[in-house]
Order: structure tokens, then C-alpha cells, then sequence
């Protein structure tokens, strides 16, 4: 498949958005389910964009920026590998070995950038000093410029020297084991993304809430969409009945109204 | 006259709730948010102050560290913009006082942020958008897209408009139950799906072959290692891995590293034949 220049236009856009995007961590742009769906609009094969989008989304369903920790690059690598599986006609295995590297190469990435924009946090100082709030407007969104090309760039490259041959080549010269192996593992690499996020809930007490769904749906094949409600459901049943949440007022009054119930009883 | 209503109005607060969609724009190593969290005030320093001297002062405050999930900076930059109101009309409340109230507000905001956000909020929708996704659906995409940011925006208007009209009596909200309330529910919830998709969506297969019996009808049948770890429980192994994944992490080892090492795991399953 050719790429067309309105189409490399097109992906330097997007690239710029979702790099602003995985800094900025509010609209989503960078996370896989959407930046490979745009992807894949753009070059003309959305359904392939999709469904990379959402295996490469459980993958890195852990993968989240917590205070200065960086994550893993999302945006990087859910662009390059959607634009190498479309290009070269791979299949979704091949885009998750390509997405892996780019992602760890991603991430130094962008510590490189959030230690450039320390840059920018000084020149805001000199800024704040002559009471400019143009440049202090200015600088602060400059530097996602910085984030943007940290995407785009690479980005771009891949696409200009890349073409469906190339992208054949590169990953016919990789042994069946390797690709084989890589398959394998993506079915079970998720579990690092969820012990991520079990870490970071940090509540050893409610873990007994993540075996009960764990052992309902080994066992029940509803959608994923009813455990949800079920899930909810418990929550608000759990947050209710617990003690800790009732009212005072309320634990005095119904003392009170017990209290009066006993006399009447020892009266009779 | 006009020094004295200095109230924020509405297209003020759309201002600073657009502003602080790009909280995380100028993210630094040295002071995260501090760009970020002055950008979000500049509305409310032009409004209440009106000399160079003040407005010198007012900005430097504001760039000072600052950090917390961005999905609930909302309510900080409310009682913040508050407290500047209060200031400029004479009250004596010092630097001090508000920078003591920004880092007393950060912490707690993150502590219910970033489960709720990151460990809730995100992993249900993009896990129920990818569902919906694998089937080749743009409804999966659109679906956590919509959704997120329906959430998101919501907590940062709202939350800001909360944070200027409570005033300084946020601390005292913030420390009533409500809050936990939520933190805890949402972290149940939260648990429950991520046992869920712990059992649905991990793929670990062992077909090592354990016994071959052939029964007196002269059917074979095959015993392999995964057949007995399904009888016992579906799942186990993904169970299993997960915990041992969870361990890792807290010894500090790094989510990439561990990424590298089960795809080392794969290959050398598939290479020996014990995983397919």
C-alpha cells in the first residue's frame, strides 16, 4: 500500500495530538483504543485500527503516569505499530511485537522531554517577575510543543521510510520461535498492566472484593458489561451497610426509640 | 466603587476551567504543576488585583510546586481563586497561608484522584471499550472516549465551581465521610472488575500432556496439565501470574522490565513446547 501525502500530513497531525495528549493525560488522544483508531481512519483500514486499538488497550489498561513515575509511551507505539500493520499487512500478534520496544523506547523519551521543559518552568519565573501574562500563557503551552514533536517526529519518520517490502523484510527476518513466542506472551503480558493497577488501589482490606470477581466470572459468562453493574452493585451495598458510614444522629435516635420499647416491655 | 465587587463570573471560571484542561501541559521534573497551576489562576489574578506590585506577587505564589491527579485539580483552583478573592479585599491571609492550603489540598486530592481516576474511572471504560473494540466495533472506541471525558469534565467544572463557592470550608468537606465514601466504593468496584478481567482476558495454555488412558469403549482421552488447572479453578494460573506480577512491582522492579521478561517466558514456553 502506498502512502499518500495527504495522508502523511494527516498522521504528522494526529501524531502532534497525541503526543500533546499522553502528557496532558485528560482527552485520551494517546491511549491505544483511540490513537490506533485514528490510525487506521487515516489510512483507509479502520476495522484493523480498531481491533489493534483494543488488544494493545488491555495491554497498557495499567500503564498510568502516578505523581512523577512516567509510564510506558502509549502514544508512540500504539502509532507506529497501527501504521506498520496496516502498511505491511500484519497481522494484530505482529503489532503487538512492534508496540513493546517502541513503547520502552517511548518512555525515555519523554523523560527527555519533561526535563526539558524544566526550561520552560524558569523562563516563567523571569516571566512572572515582569507581570508578562501573554509569555506566561505562551510558555506554558509552548512546551507541548516539545511533546508533540517527541511523537511526530518518529512518527513521520516511519512513515516516509517505510513501505509494505521494508516492513515484510524487517519482520520475516525475525525466527518463527521469536514470533511464535511473542504470540504466547501476549495473551498473559496484561497481567502486569492489572497488577499495576491492583498496586496502586493500595486497600489490602477490599482485596477480598477482587477474588469474588474473579471467581464469578471464572465460572458465569455474562458480559463484561453486566459484572460491571454487579460490581456496583456491591459497592453501593457494601458503602451502605457499613457502619463507619452511619449517621450518628441516626445510631442515638434509634438507641432512644429501643430504649423506651424495653420500659413498655418490662412494664407489661 | 467597582474595586469592591470583584466576584468572578461565570465566562471567568469557563476560562479557568478551560485553562486547566491543560494542567499538565508545561510538566517538569523540577516543579510538575507550578506553570500549570498559575496558567489556571491567571483569570482570577487579573480580576482581583490591578497593580504590577500585586499582581508580581500573586503570580509568583502560584508557581510554586504543585502536584495531583488532573482530573480533580478543579476544587484546589476554586478555594485558591477564593482565598485571592478574600485577600485582595483586605482580609489578612499571607502567602503562607495559601501555599499551606494548596500542599494540604494536593495530597488528600491525589489519595482520592488517582484510584478513583486511574485505578477505576479509566481501566472500566477502556476495558469496556476494548471489549467492544476486538470485535472490529467503533462503538468500543467512541464508547470510552465519550464516557471518560463525560466524567472527567464533569469533576473538573464542577469541582471548581465546589472549590470557590465552599471556600475555606473545603478542609472541613474534605475531611467528612463522603469522601472515603466514595474512595472506598469506587476501589470495590474497581477490584471486582480487575478479578474480572484477570480470569476473561488473560490467555495462559499449558497443553503438556500428563496421561493417556484409553477406557473399554476405546475412547482416548487425553490428561493434559492445563485440563487438571481448569478443573480445580478456570483461571488459576492468570491468578497466580498476577499476584507474582503485583510482588514484583512492590520489590520495585520496573512494569517494562517485567513486560520483557514474559515475553522471554513466552518465547521459551512456545520454543519448548510447555506454552501454546
Amino acid at each position: 500500500m502506498e502512502i499518500q501525502l495527504y495522508q502523511i500530513i494527516l498522521i504528522f497531525i494526529f501524531s502532534c495530538i497525541a503526543g500533546m495528549g499522553s502528557v496532558l493525560d485528560e482527552f485520551q488522544t494517546h491511549r491505544p483504543l483511540i490513537a490506533c483508531t485514528i490510525i487506521g481512519l487515516i489510512l483507509g483500514d479502520i476495522q484493523t485500527g480498531i481491533i489493534l486499538g483494543g488488544t494493545l488497550e488491555l495491554i497498557a489498561l495499567g500503564w498510568m503516569n502516578i505523581g512523577a513515575a512516567q509510564s510506558p509511551d502509549s502514544a508512540l507505539a500504539s502509532i507506529i505499530s497501527a501504521i506498520l500493520v496496516i502498511v505491511g499487512h500484519q497481522n494484530i500478534q505482529a503489532g503487538i511485537a512492534i508496540a513493546l520496544p517502541v513503547a520502552a523506547a517511548g518512555q525515555v523519551l519523554t523523560v527527555f522531554a519533561r526535563t526539558i521543559t524544566v526550561f520552560f518552568q524558569h523562563a516563567a519565573d523571569r516571566a512572572a517577575e515582569r507581570v508578562n501574562f501573554k509569555l506566561l500563557d505562551f510558555l506554558h503551552l509552548s512546551a507541548l510543543v516539545v511533546q508533540a514533536l517527541r511523537v511526530a517526529i518518529p512518527a513521520l519518520l516511519v512513515t516516509v521510510f517505510m513501505n509494505a517490502g521494508s516492513v515484510q523484510h524487517l519482520l520475516n527476518s525475525i525466527p518463527e520461535v521469536v514470533t511464535g513466542g511473542l504470540n504466547v506472551a501476549g495473551g498473559f503480558i496484561v497481567a502486569v498492566g492489572y497488577a499495576m493497577v491492583l498496586n496502586m488501589m493500595g486497600a489490602k482490606y477490599l482485596m477480598p472484593f477482587f477474588f469474588l470477581g474473579f471467581i464469578l466470572a471464572s465460572y458465569l459468562n455474562f458480559s463484561l458489561l453486566s459484572f460491571g453493574a454487579i460490581g456496583l452493585i456491591v459497592a453501593f451495598i457494601y458503602t451502605q451497610l457499613n457502619p463507619k458510614y452511619q449517621e450518628r444522629p441516626q445510631t442515638t435516635t434509634t438507641a432512644g426509640s429501643s430504649a423506651p420499647l424495653a420500659d413498655d416491655m418490662l412494664e407489661d | 466603587m467597582s474595586e469592591t465587587i470583584k466576584k468572578l463570573n461565570k465566562k471567568e471560571l469557563f476560562n479557568m476551567f478551560v485553562r486547566s484542561n491543560f494542567q499538565q501541559a508545561s510538566f517538569n521534573y523540577e516543579r510538575i504543576h507550578a506553570l500549570g497551576f498559575c496558567f489556571d489562576m491567571i483569570p482570577a489574578i487579573k480580576k482581583f488585583y490591578k497593580t504590577d506590585e500585586e499582581r508580581r506577587l500573586a503570580l509568583k505564589r502560584h508557581l510554586a510546586f504543585f502536584n495531583t491527579t488532573p482530573a480533580v485539580c478543579g476544587p484546589v483552583v476554586g478555594v485558591t481563586a477564593a482565598m485571592e478573592e478574600a485577600r485582595s479585599d483586605g482580609e489578612a491571609i499571607n502567602d503562607g497561608s495559601i501555599n499551606s492550603l494548596k500542599v494540604g489540598l494536593m495530597g488528600p486530592l491525589a489519595g482520592v484522584g488517582d484510584p478513583l481516576i486511574w485505578g477505576t474511572l479509566r481501566p472500566i471504560t477502556a476495558a469496556l471499550g476494548a471489549s467492544f473494540a476486538l470485535n472490529g466495533s467503533i462503538f468500543g472506541p467512541l464508547l470510552f472516549f465519550v464516557s471518560f471525558n463525560l466524567v472527567r469534565l464533569a469533576l473538573k467544572w464542577y469541582g471548581l465551581t465546589y472549590g470557590y463557592r465552599a471556600g475555606m470550608g473545603i478542609v472541613k468537606d474534605m475531611a467528612s465521610n463522603t469522601l472515603t465514601k466514595l474512595t472506598e466504593g469506587a476501589g470495590i468496584l474497581g477490584l471486582f472488575v480487575m478479578g474480572v478481567l484477570v480470569t476473561k482476558w488473560t490467555k495462559i495454555n499449558v497443553p503438556v500432556v500428563i496421561s493417556q488412558t484409553t477406557n473399554q469403549a476405546g475412547v482416548k482421552s487425553t490428561m493434559t496439565v492445563q485440563g487438571i488447572l481448569d478443573q480445580l479453578c478456570p483461571g488459576l494460573l492468570a491468578l497466580g501470574l498476577t499476584l507474582l506480577m503485583m510482588y514484583l512491582l512492590k520489590k520495585k522492579a520496573s512494569p517494562i522490565l517485567l513486560i520483557f521478561a514474559l515475553f522471554g517466558v513466552g518465547i521459551l514456553g512456545y520454543w519448548l513446547g510447555i506454552l501454546k
